[in-house]
């Protein structure tokens, strides 16, 4: 029985090993980027490998006639790689610890600003830049912009026109209170039809209830001052009127009967046939929807966009922000043609047209699935932090172990509502604990 | 036995002529033969060693480092900051609770040594197509894990499988959310690895039963032994070590549970073990030192709990004579 004794605890900690492992091959070089010089200068040409998360427009082939289209623009230049990454978050934040993540690619959430300058190509200065292009707030650090983005989303509640008309709603609500009347509305008069859906097992849909902040204060400085309040869940401030919103639509069962099992693609068709009232998602989901519901044999137009349910000064507002932005690697060897696939994927490609999203040129066009929302809604775009606090807002949330884009904490939050374990105080108060907790260590 | 050190094979052993045509081939060489003689297992090692530091030992000792600073999995620079992800595994509410959702499958792991015992010694006597019902039990283990959560997805959400069963059945009564439900959920994945894993219990159970020489099953025939004291008395004593290994492997097993509940739930609604706390950690919340210090915490746990057993139930001679 010796070999057996020895076995065990060979096995027990082997089994250890591979989820050690898993951990920490993640593990980078320690390397210094080493700036080189700017990239407006030169003629494009050479090659580049462009890094996307659209890996469905690198399927149907959409790239390879950006790619085409580029090139007939630009003759030096050989060729343009494009690789589609399907868990682009996770995958390029790994590869980023190396040198080699592209020589164009999407900065990853993850990044802090702080951090730009050890990972990408500074594109210009900020305030140089914004007489072209909107939304470079986000991604830029110390004046300079590092990354530029390829779409601008509004952000509001997608929904499906004939539902609404079956339970006899004809206006946008104006509250909360009004917006969840109008999910009970169509809870009792639409039988067989999910008022929201909360696509809850995917977790990202869940997480985009964070873009609602600075929607019912109208304020375009929300988040800076968030970094001020120990209690950003109360006192009727955002957090508390959207994630009030997502408790009580949660505990009064308006959501989907086990979110434990939703599907997203299915969720997309569903609306598209009135299966589903509403789900709480940006701008960029309409053509998908639109898609879905004719794929379904209904029409595009059963898919409306509108205003989250909350006004300020009789108004409905929404904030616009920019999707993905495109920045160069810091290592790459082609910085000018990088420069040059950026400019163009924003100035010629077209494809904020055909994402029915805002141009990120101050001067672009409103496409017209959007128009009757812009003309309800004021669109907001939010402030930058104020200089030497661009780290601040991220390093809270870090510190605070909430994470607000990721949608943990609210996953939690429905979990709470649905099984009443939690009362909304008690959810509110932990939260607000862990953010003031959050504050104290990433010393504000 | 003995071509483990790879030197000179030596197939024939008891051909005298041989070994000695042997003696005289190297004879010649003298030292010089002799070193390389020396060298040669060395030398096989060198790749396979090479590759274990690389992939295990290097990345470990990484960890055991990231596991005192605070990286966030990016940045270039890691701060050193002591102790403090260890105080906060243990201190953090968040931290600590998942260590209850291990319970659900340590307990569910008894039921499923239960269960593999039974089989095991039912299928240790004479059945009809045993071979055939050794490959039932035995096949969920060789699934895939993912295929598996996909599988069981399928199979408990609303309307799915298990729904229609029931209901075909008449015990609507019983149909429930079976992940939906944050009281249910826990058992429903436990039940989803007690599937899972049995089958290995199984044939780890089945071969030490097989073990045992068949005289001694007939003796206690002859002696009018039942098979409930065939069991009792010749069975089980010669599988205690083997039952020990599996109790050693569920202990461990239930604290790093990972793949089912993170396909079939991703740790939502209550399900969230201490693996998938330990994932998200580094890769959602960016904390990748508390993750390491987390990895390390799992680590030392089973080896505690591993030198505990052997010194609780210490490896005897199985004697059942």
């Amino acid at each position: 029985m010796r070999s057996i004794r020895r076995r065990r605890a060979v096995l027990g900690t082997t089994a250890l090993l591979s989820v050690t492992a898993l951990l920490t091959a993640c593990g980078g070089s320690d390397d210094d980027a080493t700036s080189q010089d700017s990239a407006s200068a030169g003629t494009p040409s050479g090659s580049i490998t462009v890094l996307t998360w659209r890996t469905d427009l690198v399927k149907d082939g959409t790239f390879d006639k950006y790619v085409t289209a580029f090139k007939a623009k630009y003759p030096d230049v050989k060729d343009v790689k494009v690789e589609g990454i399907t868990d682009y978050e996770g995958e390029v934040k790994t590869r980023m610890s190396t040198d080699d993540y592209g020589d164009v690619l999407a900065i990853v959430g993850s990044v802090k600003p702080q951090q730009f300058q050890q990972f990408f190509e500074p594109l210009g200065d900020t305030a140089e830049m914004s007489k072209t292009y909107r939304w470079l707030n986000d991604k830029s650090y110390e004046g300079k912009a590092y990354g530029i983005p390829v779409v601008g989303n509004v952000q509001g509640i997608v929904y499906n026109k004939k539902v609404f008309e079956q339970a006899g709603i004809t206006e946008f609500p104006t509250t909360p209170d009004a917006f969840i009347a109008d999910l009970q509305a169509i809870k009792d008069k639409v039988p067989g039809t999910d008022p929201l859906y909360t696509n809850y097992k995917d977790s990202w849909p869940v997480s985009a209830w964070e873009y609602y902040r600075g929607i019912p204060s109208a304020d375009p400085d929300y988040v800076n001052e968030m970094t001020t309040w120990d209690a950003p869940w109360a006192d009727g401030h955002d957090h508390e009127v959207i994630d009030g919103l997502l408790f009580d639509v949660a505990s009064k069962k308006l959501i989907e009967a086990d979110p434990t099992t939703t599907n997203w693609e299915q969720s997309k068709q569903l609306l598209g046939t009135g299966k589903i009232g509403t789900m709480l998602l940006g701008s960029w989901a309409i053509p998908q929807m639109q898609a879905a519901a004719v794929a379904a044999g209904n029409s595009a137009d059963d898919i409306g966009y509108m205003p989250f349910p909350a006004q300020k000064d009789g108004k409905f507002h929404a904030t616009a922000g920019g999707d993905y932005n495109l920045a160069i690697n810091i290592h790459s060897d082609n910085k000018v043609t990088a420069r040059a696939w950026i400019d163009w994927f924003n100035n010629d490609s077209g494809y904020s047209e055909s994402q029915v999203g805002l141009s990120p040129l101050i001067d672009g066009a409103v496409p017209a699935a959007l128009k009757d929302f812009t003309d309800q809604a004021e669109l907001i775009t939010p402030n930058p932090a104020p200089a030497g606090k661009e780290s601040l807002f991220s390093d809270i949330d870090t510190a605070s172990g909430i994470i607000l884009t990721d949608a943990g904490y609210r996953k939690k939050i429905i979990d709470d509502a649905r099984s009443g374990k939690r009362t909304k105080q008690q959810v509110f108060d932990d939260l607000n604990k862990a953010w003031a907790k959050g504050r104290a260590e990433a010393g504000s | 036995m003995a071509n483990v050190t790879g030197v000179v094979p030596t197939p024939a052993k008891n051909a005298g002529d041989v070994r000695s045509r042997a003696a005289r081939l190297i004879k010649p060489g003298g030292t010089r033969g002799g070193r390389r003689r020396s060298l040669t297992p060395y030398l096989f090692l060198v790749i396979p060693v090479g590759l274990l530091v690389l992939l295990t030992y290097v990345p470990v000792a990484n960890m055991f480092f990231y596991s005192i600073t605070d990286w966030d999995g990016l940045d270039k620079t890691k701060n050193v900051i002591g102790f403090d992800n260890y105080v906060s595994v243990f201190t953090e509410p968040d931290n600590l609770r998942v260590f209850v959702v291990s319970l659900y499958y340590f307990a569910g792991s008894f039921v499923q040594m239960a269960l593999a015992l039974y089989f095991a010694t039912l299928l240790s006597f004479k059945v009809r197509f045993k071979n055939l019902w050794k490959g039932f039990l035995f096949f969920p283990y060789l699934i895939n894990g993912v295929a598996i959560g996909l599988i069981f997805l399928n199979f408990v959400k609303p309307g799915g499988g298990l729904d229609s069963t029931l209901m075909a059945l008449g015990l609507d009564s019983l149909v429930k959310q079976w992940t939906g439900d944050p009281d249910v959920i826990n058992y429903t994945l436990a039940g989803v690895s007690v599937w899972r894993y049995m089958g290995l219990n199984f044939v780890m159970f089945l071969g030490a039963i097989q073990s045992v020489p068949r005289d001694i099953y007939e003796a206690a025939d002859l002696d009018g032994a039942t098979r409930w004291h065939q069991f009792r008395h010749i069975i089980l004593p010669s599988i205690r070590p083997i039952v020990g290994l599996s109790f050693i492997l569920a202990i461990s097993g239930s604290l790093s549970v990972f793949e089912i509940p993170y396909i079939m739930t991703g740790g939502a609604n209550g399900s969230e073990t201490f693996v998938i706390r330990t994932v998200r950690m580094a890769f959602v919340n960016n904390k990748v030192g508390l993750a390491s210090a987390m990895a390390v915490v799992l680590l030392i746990i089973v080896l505690l709990v591993t030198w505990l057993q052997r010194r609780l139930v210490p490896d005897e001679e199985v004697d059942i004579v």
